[in-house]
């Protein structure tokens, strides 16, 4: 594949461009969906391809094909090579793409047990006896079980003489809890909503999960939701679980910070951000307590990896410090707007697509509160957990998020449980509210699996490490 | 592309060496491309080549579904093996009946040979167009070109064969100056019938109210947009609309049937054959399209089905099948609103204070049942008062019943927009929603944007 990378790179220098990159991808995927006893789907994916990107004349072509071998690969890289020319007409300044030093590198996730290659047999089984546990409370009518392994190969060579290998490796599952009552559906999960936590581990993290052991908790809190009072309307204090809170951080904060829309690469289809670059090391975007990072590194993390689809090492670096907006995600093509090199988070999905800048593990780092201490500190409040919806403008500023359960906290107590609970706010204003965050003993990864952006659409794999935390004065039971 | 009679000529032989009970082999070939611009520049040029089997294989209720890219014969007869030996493995799936039988495939002309003329030149130059009619007005033009050849070719050990070759080409972009922002969008199987002028000036109109005023969240009357209508429907398609979501009794349509749920000038089905749209003769199972109403003059009628829901019932799919594995049920996707009699010209003046609405943004379900959904406006939200169009306004948010909504439905444009959909993720398959304008009397906005 090396010498078939090097022919295309080759013809490119002679085609005289000023840079060029191709991702040779394969990908495997198994998904297996386990809904009221039987196996509602079972799929396996693979494919594999080739695409091209190349920098001619101050703007870019990009052209991808699904037949790997030298002669595609030629043509490919001439219709990418056409794009570019005729793209190149309309541009009021040519593209900067600074030089990068050539990588010779390979990346592994590092893991004991590969997803892909564990029984069929014991997964499905896995999934069969945690499904017949939610099944065990009579008021859940659909039971559902999902577990997903991923792997992909990336072969990476460019004009500058780089030739990186990664094989990324994923896995994840997780359980739900539909109960129905009269016209009444509420909806529980474990150990995240949308089919699961997910990480770059092997079948290891899959069993650590122990998503059979939670069914009934989570069963039963579906049935009690059925009766449980409305949210209240009005506003409090809340504090978060990590689940919801990587959420919270992932639209707040992860998609604000992204170059490229604040730049307004994405105006005209995911929208821009409410940041500008005068905003940098200058904004109070959170208080003190808030510290995010943008740690492609962590390990397990689900946006972790070796090197970014254009050759940059993954790097982890200070996004939010003291509550302060110190950092933004960057390219080659955008870090330089900011005197800086590229921090490594332009990512493709898959080979058919351009690499973005994309998240990589956005973390609110862990404070110093046990959850416990916190929750006692509350005089008046509500404790929410587990994403059920979300939805935020345009330019990541006004958000509504709702949860699948919720609980009253009264006199530093946990007390009756509310279904439906929904908050909103205003993202500096929320992160600024923010006056407790608990330490790492409740600190995890949280992997989002189906993070969209661009057109053709692009959906990412991208992690956030949180811990539960406290935001004061927001509007809660939005919907009353 | 590979042709009618090459694609044909490898399903069947796929379906005909399988050993499993019943076989059905899906392909789906792409030949695309898409450019994204802003008024600085083009910053996205892309173009792919790509061809996928679907191969599902039933051996008693026993089933596997695998899917590859890699289209070689020895690859072909590898997969065949391998989602054997797959659906050996699983428990039989109790509910499954049968792989559809074959029906007659109406004849529809979905590809125009005009597509082939827009080579990354010509593209460019449409774009120049746009960019250069919006600056010369004030404005900044930015958006996405995008066109496409698809093939969807179904073979079944049933006997179903069926074969359709699209064009399709959809143009978006925004308008911009200052604060000030507005959407146009246009999409068809034919790429003679784009006029890039008439949708820039769209765009333009709707950025052009000047700086956005605030407005306190409440109920206000609303007109709303197609592309806003486009909006609501898609969420009903998902959330009620399918069959499978009445079943697990998770659907706004549960024991409605034959009851008015909204206003009863609300006529709402999903027509793959209604050339006003964008055509499909037939689903990923190879069944033809049947027209299904939804909502008959505000009264809930049928629902969706594919075949695993319609066999659960002793029914036949109405052509609603999406690509294997599916766990997501029958979900339309050739949705249309009937038009009424009214035009927003008229709509507008009969606002004492309200709301114009051309478009939402990041939609989601808050309370399914109640077909309760959340978003915010985005690209021109005006101000309306005394039946006049006053100012644009901030955007806001809305915490709304989609059902609530349409029973305080007073007026309908005779005028209907075919909507585009949002970023194509995955496999390319452009479908289209046919909507009017819309002015309800009460709308929940329960927010505002700070900016």
């Amino acid at each position: 594949m090396r010498d078939l990378a090097n022919h295309i790179l080759d013809l490119a220098k002679v085609k005289k461009v000023e840079y060029a990159d191709i991702r040779i991808v394969r990908r495997q995927w198994e998904e297996i969906a386990v809904k009221n006893g039987r196996v509602d789907a079972l799929g396996q994916d693979e494919g594999l391809g080739f695409g091209i990107r190349v920098l001619f004349q101050g703007a870019w072509g990009f052209a991808c094909s699904s037949q790997v071998n030298r002669k595609e690969m030629e043509k490919t890289l001439g219709l990418a090579w056409k794009i570019a020319k005729e793209s190149s007409k309309i541009k009021e300044r040519g593209i900067l793409f600074p030089l990068a030093p050539p990588v010779i590198s390979r990346y592994q996730t590092p893991f004991s047990l590969d997803p892909l290659r564990v029984s069929l047999d014991k997964k499905i089984q896995l999934l069969l006896d945690s499904d017949a546990s939610l099944r065990r409370n009579k008021k859940v009518k659909i039971s559902e079980a999902f577990m997903g392994a991923y792997g992909t190969e990336k072969t990476f060579a460019s004009t500058e003489g780089s030739f990186i290998e990664q094989r990324i490796v994923e896995c994840g599952a997780g359980i739900a809890a539909t109960a129905v009552e009269g016209g009444e559906v509420q909806v529980r999960s474990y150990p995240n909503s949308f089919r699961g936590n997910f990480a770059t581990r092997g079948y290891e993290w899959v069993e650590g999960l122990r998503i059979q052991e939670q069914a009934e908790r989570i069963a039963d809190e579906a049935a009690q939701l059925l009766t449980a009072k409305p949210c209240p309307s009005g506003t409090t204090t809340i504090i978060l679980d990590g689940p919801q809170l990587a959420l919270q951080v992932h639209e707040s904060i992860g998609h604000a910070i992204e170059l490229d829309r604040i730049l307004g690469s994405e105006a005209s289809y995911a929208g821009t951000s409410f940041l500008n670059l005068e905003m940098l090391d200058n904004l109070q975007y959170g208080s003190e307590q808030v510290n995010v990072v943008a740690d492609a590194t962590v390990s397990g993390g689900l946006g972790t990896f070796g090197f970014d689809d254009e050759g940059i090492k993954a790097q982890r670096v200070p996004i939010i410090s003291g509550g302060r907006l110190v950092g933004l995600l960057t390219s080659r093509e955008t870090a330089h707007l900011l005197g800086k090199e590229s921090n490594g988070t332009m990512r493709a999905d898959g080979w058919n697509r351009l690499p973005l800048i994309r998240m990589t593990n956005i973390n609110l780092e862990p404070g110093d509160w046990t959850l416990e201490k916190m929750i006692a500190d509350t005089g008046e409040g509500l404790f929410l957990s587990t994403n059920r919806s979300w939805s935020i403008d345009d330019r990541r500023i006004n958000f509504q998020f709702g949860t699948e359960i919720g609980w009253e906290i009264k006199k530093g107590k946990l007390g009756g449980m509310v279904k439906n609970p929904t908050y909103t706010g205003i993202t500096p204003q929320f992160w600024n509210s923010c006056d407790a965050v608990a330490n790492r003993d409740s600190w995890q990864m949280w992997g989002t699996p189906n993070c969209g952006k661009g057109e053709p659409g692009q959906v990412a794999h991208v992690g956030h490490g949180t811990a539960p935390a406290r935001f004061r004065n927001v509007r809660v039971g939005v919907m009353q | 592309m590979m042709g009618r009679e090459k694609i044909m000529k490898v399903l069947k032989r796929l379906v005909q060496q399988s050993p499993a009970d019943q076989t059905e082999a899906l392909l789906l070939t792409e030949d695309s491309s898409l450019t994204r611009f802003t008024p600085a520049s083009i910053h996205q040029h892309v173009a792919e080549r790509n061809g996928t089997l679907v191969l599902r294989v039933v051996l008693g209720k026993q089933i596997a579904v695998i899917t590859t890219n890699v289209l070689e014969p020895v690859s072909l007869k590898a997969v065949l093996g391998k989602a054997i030996s797959l659906a050996r493995l699983l428990p039989p799936h109790q509910d499954f009946v049968s792989l559809p039988q074959p029906r007659p495939i109406p004849k529809i002309k979905t590809y125009f040979e005009n597509i082939r003329r827009l080579s990354p030149a010509r593209k460019v130059k449409i774009i120049q167009q746009a960019v250069s009619l919006a600056r010369e007005n004030g404005f900044g033009a930015s958006g996405a070109f995008s066109h496409g050849v698809v093939e969807v070719a179904v073979a079944n050990s049933l006997g179903v064969e069926a074969y359709q070759k699209y064009s399709d080409l959809f143009l978006h972009l925004i308008a911009e100056k200052g604060m000030g922002s507005g959407y146009a969008s246009f999409i068809s199987r034919d790429s003679d019938t784009l006029q890039v002028e008439p949708l820039v000036q769209s765009a333009i109109f709707k950025a052009s109210r000047g700086a956005p005023m605030a407005i306190e969240p409440g109920e206000y009357e609303v007109i709303l947009g197609p592309d806003a209508v486009h909006e609501l429907l898609v969420f009903m398609g998902y959330l009620g609309f399918n069959a499978l979501a009445v079943q697990e009794g998770r659907s706004f349509f549960c024991s409605q049937f034959g009851k008015r749920l909204v206003d009863e000038k609300v006529m709402i089905y999903d027509d793959g054959l209604d050339a006003q749209g964008l055509q499909v003769p037939f689903d990923f199972e190879g069944v033809p399209k049947q027209k299904v109403t939804f909502f008959e003059k505000g009264v809930v009628k049928n629902i969706a089905y594919d075949s695993l829901t319609a066999g659960r019932e002793g029914k036949e799919s109405t052509g609603h099948g999406l690509i294997a594995p599916n766990t997501e049920g029958p979900i339309p996707t050739n949705l249309f609103m009937e038009g009424g009699e009214s035009r927003l010209e008229d709509m507008i003046r009969t606002v004492r204070r309200g709301i114009y609405v051309t478009r939402f943004h990041y939609t989601n379900v808050a309370e399914p049942m109640k077909a309760v959904i959340t978003g915010m406006t985005r690209d021109g939200t005006f101000w309306i008062e005394d039946g006049e169009i006053k100012n644009s306004i901030k955007d806001l948010r809305f915490t709304e019943s989609i059902l609530k909504a349409l029973s305080r439905l007073k007026a309908i444009s005779r005028e209907r927009k075919t909507c585009p959909p949002g970023s194509i993720y995955g496999r390319r398959f452009v479908t289209g929603t046919v909507v009017p304008t819309i002015q309800i009397e009460g709308f929940n906005f329960s927010g505002v944007s700070a900016l």
